[in-house]
């Protein structure tokens, strides 16, 4: 089976501070991290490429640092790392983002599986997956929480909603985004080795035959019009007492006096 | 948008680098200087004091005539045999100001089989219209069949704006709706307003992990389209005196052209947890330090009577299981009471719970992000607090009762 896995590299939110006095964040020394449930898809794609055969693709949008989260997916155990970087790209709306790589994928071959994860930490849309599915034709099942049967030409997965799931059968080729119910595997020293000595393919918009009309801000659909950072418009009062004790008592007052208890 | 330094302007002062969000400038050999990690988002072309950065905002005008034949807008139902999911009701509510505003219909999207009763809801929650598609291969969502269904219906019907519920469905079709018709789609908005001049929909949604509120806009595709989390709009009253028009719709989708089968619908058995219509929620981080400390956050919630919830980080470590998360990627909580034990607040959590009367912060590190919109702050350690508060509560509740 040829699988194509697209990864996104992301600062680790969870790590970001605000400056006390500035209000500000906090960036320096903030990590960069393999987006976690696209870690979740690799180590899904593995797992099939272990099972039944194959090669695993990972793929990745962003400048070049972005090398460093491809390298952790090829020491996880994917085959070969694709690192699509181009000024064309910067700016990118979901809309141009998922043409970009459904280029890139078209580049690659005729997969026979893409795996997303179900949406990146940073902009939190999880539109990239179908988006991605739309520009290829392809079917799509978002969303799954577990693969429970590999076909040669369809998958049996868990898909879930607010409250269940729902067992469906898909079709292959298709586009599978899934959440982090798949835990990736930390991965081995043997693989660390063999990812570091693994290459890493960089193609530019042109590489791929990407319509300049359709990439980066250009082919973006929506515009930023304004960013801010969020109003702060709230009281605080620190509550102090000697120990725990008081400080229990003085919040159990707070909570008589807004009717709480 | 995109931005450049006007180099024989800069002095090297420094004020772009303080402002921007993202730590993506530097001042190099005296010169502003953006890192690769810059988004484009234009925060420092404000904070520059000699105007030496230039803001670029691009948008490619489309024929206005071509854009104004988009009228009207639109809520996507989404029901789940024969019950109508709250968020298209949240929706609709919100939809009918945005209508209002704009002078033009309201309409429901529904999709189903056999689901025509459902439209008098629609009408009782402001719609004017609702489109109805009503055939067996509606019967459950499925991404092709619906997909397919609704860009008929935009092509066919031309609404300026289509906005849909953030649920599994709801996000799983939407961007593809966006790409098959070429427009754009903002996920998870917080605020929807139209802007007076342009009558363009204003779309407002935490952006960059959480970090920064951004507004966006979508100005040469229609229809503009955003998805939005549930319990982030208010519920308008149902009028059930009202009425509407019916409009079915026959979609070209066949059985035979879908490639997935549902084989089996597994519902969650057991309690649920219900954090979005808890009045009380007390919620624990990274600092409850395991899974083996959770039961302090969750007898504190029961004593004060409210449901236990959870950050990303307890939920990610694997001591607290999803449903619990509160946050933007998890639930959006508004309760009379919120207790924030051993959570630094990063913006993202903050985004799922800012909007609550009370917010309790509890953590023991004095410069947690949580303090600044904390109601009241505690620094301590939650394992000696979160206990010795529950116990109070509950000989206070006792004695009341005696």
């Amino acid at each position: 089976m040829e699988i194509v896995v697209c990864i996104k590299q992301v600062p680790d939110t969870t790590e970001v501070k605000i400056d006390p006095v500035k209000n500000t964040l906090i960036r320096d020394g903030v990590p960069s991290i393999v987006n976690p449930t696209d870690e979740c898809a690799a180590e899904a794609a593995i797992r099939i490429k272990e099972q039944y055969g194959g090669k695993v693709t990972v793929l990745a949008m962003g400048p070049p640092m972005a090398a460093t989260a491809l390298r952790k997916c090829l020491a996880m155990g994917a085959d070969e790392a694709i690192l699509i970087s181009d000024f064309a790209f910067a700016g990118a709306d979901t809309w141009a983002t998922s043409y970009s790589l459904a280029k890139a994928i078209e580049h690659v071959g005729k997969p026979d599986l893409i795996f997303c994860g179900k949406q990146a930490i940073d902009g939190d849309t999880g539109q990239v997956g179908p988006g991605i599915a739309e520009h290829l034709g392809l079917s799509q099942t978002t969303y799954v929480q577990k693969i429970r049967e590999v076909h040669p030409d369809y998958l049996v997965v868990e898909r879930a909603f607010e409250g269940g799931f729902e067992v469906i059968k898909v079709k292959l080729p298709a586009v599978i985004t899934v959440d982090k119910n798949i835990e990736p595997r930390y991965p081995s020293v043997k693989g660390s080795i063999k990812a570091s000595r693994t290459g890493i393919t960089t193609w530019n918009a042109k590489d791929i035959k990407a319509s300049p009309e359709k990439t980066g801000l250009n082919g973006s659909t929506t515009q930023v019009a304004q960013v801010f950072n969020p109003e702060v418009k709230f009281t605080s009062e620190m509550l102090k007492g000697k120990n725990e004790e008081e400080l229990c008592d003085l919040l159990i007052g707070k909570f008589k006096e807004r009717e709480i208890l | 948008m995109s931005v450049k330094i006007l180099e024989n302007l800069c002095n090297g002062c420094g004020a772009c680098v303080d402002k921007c969000p993202f730590g993506a400038v530097e001042i190099v050999a005296g010169i502003a200087k953006f890192k690769d990690n810059c988004t484009g988002c234009g925060v420092c072309g404000k904070a520059c004091p000699n105007k030496a950065i230039e803001v670029t905002r691009k948008a490619k005008k489309t024929p206005e005539n071509k854009l104004d034949a988009y009228q009207g807008v639109w809520v996507f139902i989404e029901q789940r045999n024969g019950k109508i999911d709250t968020v298209a009701l949240e929706l609709l509510s919100e939809g009918r100001k945005l209508a209002n505003e704009l002078e033009v219909e309201l309409a429901g999207v529904l999709l189903g089989e056999n689901v025509g009763e459902l439209a008098k809801e629609c009408f009782a929650y402001g719609a004017e219209k609702v489109y109805l598609i009503d055939a067996p291969v509606f019967k459950d969502y499925r991404t092709d069949p619906y997909t397919t269904a609704i860009c008929e219906l935009i092509n066919s019907y031309k609404p300026e704006i289509v906005l849909f519920g953030a649920t599994n469905n709801g996000r799983d079709f939407a961007a593809r709706i966006g790409v098959r018709i070429t427009t754009g789609l903002t996920a998870d908005c917080t605020q929807l307003s139209i802007d007076p001049e342009t009558r363009l929909l204003r779309q407002t949604r935490p952006a960059f992990g959480g970090n920064v509120m951004a507004t966006i806009l979508c100005q040469n595709h229609r229809p503009q389209m955003a998805t939005v989390r549930p319990k982030v709009m208010k519920m308008a009253e149902p009028d059930y005196t009202r009425t509407g028009e019916i409009i079915r719709y026959q979609s070209s989708v066949k059985e035979e052209d879908v490639t997935t089968k549902i084989m089996d619908i597994v519902k969650n058995l057991g309690h649920s947890v219900n954090l979005q219509d808890a009045e009380i929620v007390v919620s624990g981080g990274r600092g409850i330090g395991g899974p083996e400390h959770y039961h302090l956050i969750m007898e504190l919630a029961e004593a004060l009577g409210g449901v236990a919830g959870a950050s990303r980080v307890a939920v990610d470590s694997g001591w607290v299981p999803h449903e619990r998360q509160v946050g933007q990627t998890g639930k959006t909580v508004s309760p009379k009471l919120y207790v924030a034990c051993g959570i630094s607040g990063a913006i993202q959590h903050q985004a799922g719970m800012k909007t609550s009367e009370i917010i309790v912060a509890i953590n023991t590190d004095p410069e947690a992000p949580i303090f600044s919109i904390a109601t009241y702050g505690i620094v301590g350690d939650l394992h000696k607090i979160v206990p010795l508060l529950t116990q109070k509560i509950k000989e206070l509740k006792l004695k009341a009762t005696a």
